[in-house]
């Protein structure tokens, strides 16, 4: 059993949770994710370590409730305990010295976002940061995003809270005013990410971002999570998360995460959650709901 | 049940084989229960009274594991139940598995002399008949345990290897953890095979067991990335590894439209059925793709556990694909039989070149190719070869490829000095499953590739022994 020693509503229906899970703590990365069961007739759903205290042995998750596991999740309570805790999995992001650096992070993918901000200054980078949302709400972490920053752009899509418009633009203005960017590192929707790879295409900026394709076991063993980068198929949950962004099929990836929008509406109609407009929002990081 | 009363022996070959009482398909295709309801005491004794008690008898040499055939079922003659299975298991420790699952017409029943004129004996029905009779009247006991050696091992992955390996050496006396990536050990018994062929009763039982030995388990703990070989050794305190972490890689065809909605891997697709009971959805939470008509592509048992599966999941029609003959298939005799009585409609010497989607990148049909039998091939199968403008499209809406599975490169990729061949396989001695790296053993489907439960669990023995060796005199 993981029990749950933190838990609060960072955002509208956005949840973080501190999680015991020493072996898990002890090892992650920035970049890596973990798989979670709350009961034994659960589904395995993945999410991003926001971070760890590995002396506490302690991960912090942050997700958005958008489907029953994830809404089930959300109502866990401090001293409630996870079946099953996984991880770390995934590869860690690749972390040197690019020069100026660009993070993008859009709804609630500035979660797995921050870690990888975090790790990309500590490695001596200088980092330019774009933090988006659809409105004020749905925002997260900017004052943890600031932090790491060298400088930050906040947008809203509704133009609700900072500046109005989309990530895309505030990448394109730095690309505009001359930036010398050496990595661009953008998670979020994936209409975001394909966004923000178009935007790069042209001036051969390298753009990795980070994929949440539905994934069962999540190590390597089912094929679930597959997407193809570069015409050739990858496993996301062993050969991933990260991968270029100018390589990914990204009409693939909306399309099979799309595969169990049904069952999901069953599942969901079961625990009679009537707020069914979540399900148009951001992606949840490294995963979504099957 | 009490024991039942033995019979005379009665004359050489005058019994015919029994048959084991089963399911009809009609009502087995509606439910997810045991196909064969196993046979009765009385059937036993009688079954049992047909071996002739070879003086050299051929069915021991069949046996991956060396059973002592003879003597367990002169035990069953009897009617000495409970003593016939601890008699194979003093061999084998899982024969509730082994009854079921090893294919039993390719290695003890194919020599056996009573084959030769007319059936063999049912040696793989007793088997599964007596280790369920000692199970279900509770006759099950944990035996005595050696003294502590002070020596711990570490064996990765709760699969048959690794469940042979941690029973062995716990009662010898060493300190033993498993350690699981997946949730619930048991590894392809739990997610692979269906619960109507093997319920996962009996699995968790057998590994309870191993427990009660005194073996600890670990679930959720991925080995590579949860903590690498080197930290087992290094830091954990372990003094020696075992490696059975199966072969648990998929493989696809890499034909255009295999990654459309509906198009799934065997693993996946059994994964999801039996690990995560998507036919209880939603009263669980994994679901699968609701159904109509089905293509299974593969011809091994592994496609017919799809195809049943498929069946059951409320499909009208599975097609089975497969690009050679029926005489080719790997599948056992028994499933292919099964899953015929069940309507599966086999789609022989065909084989799938494209998958088309809808608008919403849903698969709706496969379209395939008629073969035809040429040369053998380096396997001394003939060797299919296309039949030009054969093509013709199945109207489906799932797909399950069922190819075949390689080595899952999580350990040997993070185990620096752990060498593999070129598919990625462990490279281990045969018969001390040694590998390249001090104090890592390896065995079952990391090595020897997909094969069967009873290979693995051989395997398993013999690294047991030789692991036993190495932490007694730290010789490598
Ligand atoms: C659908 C299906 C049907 C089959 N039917 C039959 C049959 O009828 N008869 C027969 O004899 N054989 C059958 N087989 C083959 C048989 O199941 C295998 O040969 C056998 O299970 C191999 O045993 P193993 O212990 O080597 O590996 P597995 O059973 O594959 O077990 C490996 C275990 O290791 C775990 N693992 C993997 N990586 C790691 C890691 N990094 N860290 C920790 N744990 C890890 C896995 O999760 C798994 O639990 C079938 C296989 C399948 C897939
Ligand atoms: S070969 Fe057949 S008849 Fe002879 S001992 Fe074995 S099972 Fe009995
Ligand atoms: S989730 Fe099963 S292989 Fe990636």
């Amino acid at each position: 059993m993981y029990p749950i020693l933190e838990t609060k509503e960072i955002a509208k229906n956005v949840f973080l949770q501190k999680v015991l899970a020493p072996r898990v703590a002890k090892k992650r990365k920035a970049g890596q994710f973990l798989v979670l069961r709350r009961t034994d007739d659960g589904e395995r759903i993945p999410l991003t370590i926001v971070s760890s205290d590995a002396g506490e042995g302690s991960v912090t998750i942050i997700f958005q409730a958008v489907g029953k596991s994830t809404t089930e999740f959300a109502r866990m309570k401090p001293g409630d305990s996870y079946l099953d805790v996984v991880g770390p999995l995934g590869l860690a992001t690749h972390i040197e010295k690019f020069g100026t650096v660009v993070g993008i992070g859009g709804g609630i993918g500035t979660a797995p976002l921050l870690p990888i901000a975090t790790a990309i200054k500590g490695a001596g980078n200088r980092l330019l940061s774009v933090v988006g949302a659809r409105t004020k709400d749905l925002l997260i972490l900017e004052d943890e995003m600031r932090a790491v920053s060298d400088e930050i752009v906040v947008t809203t899509d509704d133009g609700s809270y900072a500046k109005k418009g989309f990530v895309t633009t505030a990448l394109q203005e730095f690309i505009d005013r001359g930036e010398k960017i050496g990595l661009c590192i953008a998670i979020g929707p994936v209409p975001m990410m394909r966004a923000v790879a178009e935007v790069t295409r042209p001036h051969g900026i390298k753009t990795m971002v980070s994929l949440n394709p539905i994934m069962v076991d999540a190590t390597g063993m089912c094929g679930a999570c597959r997407v193809t980068v570069g015409g050739t198929t990858k496993f996301v949950c062993v050969d991933g998360p990260e991968f270029d962004g100018h390589q990914v099929d990204f009409k693939e990836l909306v399309m099979r995460n799309r595969a169990y929008l049904r069952e999901e509406k069953t599942a969901m109609d079961r625990i009679e959650h009537k707020d069914g407009k979540c399900m148009d929002g951001a992606a949840v990081p490294a995963g979504g709901g099957n | 049940m009490a024991d039942a009363t033995p019979k005379p022996r009665p004359k050489p070959f005058s019994i015919p084989r029994q048959p084991m009482p089963e399911q009809p398909p009609q009502v087995r295709v509606g439910n997810f229960r045991e196909v064969p309801f196993g046979l009765t005491p009385d059937l036993a004794i009688l079954e049992a009274t047909r071996c002739i008690q070879c003086k050299k008898p051929q069915c021991v040499p069949g046996c991956p594991v060396s059973v002592q055939i003879p003597e367990f079922i002169d035990l069953v003659a009897k009617g000495k139940f409970v003593e016939a299975a601890r008699k194979i298991k003093e061999t084998n420790a899982l024969p509730a598995v082994c009854g079921r699952v090893c294919p039993q017409e390719e290695q003890c029943e194919k020599p056996c002399v009573l084959g030769k004129k007319g059936e063999p004996v049912a040696i793989g029905r007793l088997e599964r008949f007596v280790a369920d009779f000692e199970r279900v009247t509770g006759n099950v006991v944990v035996p005595g345990i050696g003294a502590p050696t002070g020596k711990r091992v570490a064996v990765v992955g709760a699969g048959p290897a690794g469940l042979t390996v941690a029973g062995d050496l716990v009662q010898i006396g060493h300190d033993v953890t498993i350690f699981e990536a997946l949730h619930k050990p048991g590894g392809v018994l739990m997610y692979g095979i269906p619960e109507f062929r093997l319920p996962k009763e009996i699995v968790q039982a057998e590994v309870e067991y191993i427990q009660k030995l005194g073996a600890k388990l670990e679930c959720n703990a991925v080995i590579g990335k949860s903590i690498t070989i080197d930290e087992l050794l290094e830091e954990e305190g372990f003094d020696a590894v075992f490696v059975g972490t199966g072969a648990g890689l998929p493989y696809f065809m890499n034909i255009p439209g295999e990654n459309l909605i509906g198009v799934y891997s065997a693993n996946e697709y059994l994964t999801r059925a039996n690990l995560m009971k998507a036919y209880l959805f939603p009263q669980s939470d994994t679901p699968l793709n609701k159904a109509t008509n089905v293509a299974v592509v593969g011809g091994g048992n592994v496609a017919m556990d799809a195809a049943r599966t498929a069946k059951r999941m409320g499909a009208e029609h599975v097609y089975l694909v497969y690009r050679r003959s029926k005489k080719e298939m790997p599948a056992r005799v028994e499933e292919v039989h099964h899953a015929e009585e069940e309507g599966i409609e086999f789609h022989l010497l065909t084989n799938p070149i494209t998958y088309h989607g809808d608008d919403e990148s849903r698969v709706i049909s496969v379209e395939c190719q008629k073969m035809e039998l040429g040369e053998p091939d380096a396997s001394g199968r003939r060797r299919p070869v296309v039949i030009k403008g054969s093509e013709f499209k199945l109207a489906v809406d799932t797909v399950i490829v069922s190819i075949g599975n390689g080595a899952n490169p999580l350990v040997p990729s993070t185990t620096p000095g752990l060498d593999t061949n070129k598919w990625g396989n462990i490279l281990a001695d045969q018969e001390t499953g040694k590998t390249s790296k001090k104090g890592v053993f390896a065995g079952g489907d990391i090595v020897i590739g997909a094969a069967t439960v009873i290979l693995a669990m051989g395997a398993g023995r013999k690294a047991a022994a030789a692991m036993h060796e190495y932490l007694k005199t730290g010789a490598w």
